[in-house]
């Protein structure tokens, strides 16, 4: 029960990452791996914060005075996940475009039926 | 015989995670970088926001590089989706009355809240990033709400344009002023108003002003 308690916050992340590949490793339908991708991308970030914090943390900003620098969360992961968000944006929105080129072409999004892809 | 091969390699994934994480201890300290940039941030950026003077200062190059990854993306979008037949929109019923004036009335409530984050980056949680999701949000609105008043696509590659020419023509003359690649040449100004921090309200304006132009282009796109 102890572990559990300590280690919430690594079990949710790594939850969602494993939902994420394993939807991606036995889904049919193309728009379905996308979504199991992004679910990869929101555990990852969830992963990177969850590094950065500090029990009773707050919000590294300064915004009035009298505040402890000792208390405020690593800011270097926030950063480097507002990075990571916008290209999981981006790179959601060019997937979501192959596949409607793919929907065009094939006339069908299930993985098995379109050639070249079977395994 | 899929699902029961894919589960066997999570779980061997799964032990692996939990034997690396073992060791690493759940919110203890920060590293000595992080610290640096706590105890210093204010005195060397000017913002109030560590991690805003961290994205846009200390990392400001990387950030560049990250918009012109987004602006690949976006122009990749564009590429994939060009030649598809235009149908145009003559046969769309017009909205209802309420659905209308409501987003004809939320719309610039929205925009102007999306730039209320990014002039306020450097002071408030948010910036340029979440100031141009939200602006896209209102376009979003706008097209699904209201067909007829649609931007046009121009418009949007001209204000993206712009925002990234800010963003580099301001990195140049930090270059040719600090020495260095978006060196903060501005005076740092008293920390926690408005007017502060140098160059950072002026970079997060632009960033603000090119992910905005960026997302909504892409809506455009997608929606097309």
């Amino acid at each position: 029960m102890n572990f559990l308690s300590n280690n919430i916050y690594y079990i949710g992340c790594f939850g969602l990452i494993f939902i994420g590949l394993y939807i991606v490793l036995t889904k049919k339908n193309l728009i379905k791996v996308i979504i199991g991708i992004n679910f990869i991308d929101t555990g990852v970030n969830l992963f990177l914060i969850t590094i950065g914090y500090i029990r009773g943390g707050t919000a590294p900003i300064f915004s009035r005075p009298g505040l402890n620098p000792e208390r405020m969360v690593d800011p270097i992961p926030q950063a480097l996940v507002l990075t990571t968000i916008v290209i999981g944006v981006s790179v959601l929105a060019l997937a979501l475009s192959l596949a409607i080129r793919l929907y065009h072409h094939y006339g069908t999004l299930n993985l098995r039926k379109i050639r070249e892809l079977k395994w | 015989m899929r699902k029961i091969i894919s589960l066997i390699l999570l779980g061997i994934v799964c032990v692996g995670i939990i034997f690396a994480l073992y060791s690493i201890p759940f919110g203890k300290d920060k590293i000595k970088v992080g610290k640096h940039y706590i105890y210093n941030g204010i005195k060397e950026t000017g913002a109030v926001n560590i991690v805003t003077s961290v994205v846009l200062n200390y990392r400001g190059f990387d950030t560049l590089g990250e918009v012109t990854i987004l602006f690949i993306a976006a122009l990749g979008l564009g590429v994939v989706l060009y030649g598809k037949k235009k149908k145009r929109k003559e046969g769309l019923e017009p909205a209802s009355l309420v659905l209308y004036t409501g987003c004809r009335f939320l719309f610039p409530l929205i925009l102007l809240f999306g730039a209320y984050i990014f002039i306020h980056g450097h002071l408030t949680p948010g910036g340029g990033f979440q100031g141009g999701a939200i602006i896209a949000s209102g376009f979003l609105l706008s097209y699904l709400g209201c067909p007829r008043k649609w931007i046009s696509k121009e418009r949007f590659n001209i204000t993206e344009s712009l925002g990234g020419l800010v963003f580099v023509i301001m990195g140049l003359i930090g270059l040719t002023i600090g020495g260095y690649f978006l060196s903060n040449f501005l005076p740092k100004g008293i920390a926690n108003t408005l007017f502060s921090a140098g160059i950072i309200p002026i970079l997060y304006c632009a960033v603000g002003f090119k992910v905005g132009a960026e997302l909504a282009g892409i809506i455009y796109n997608m929606i097309e």
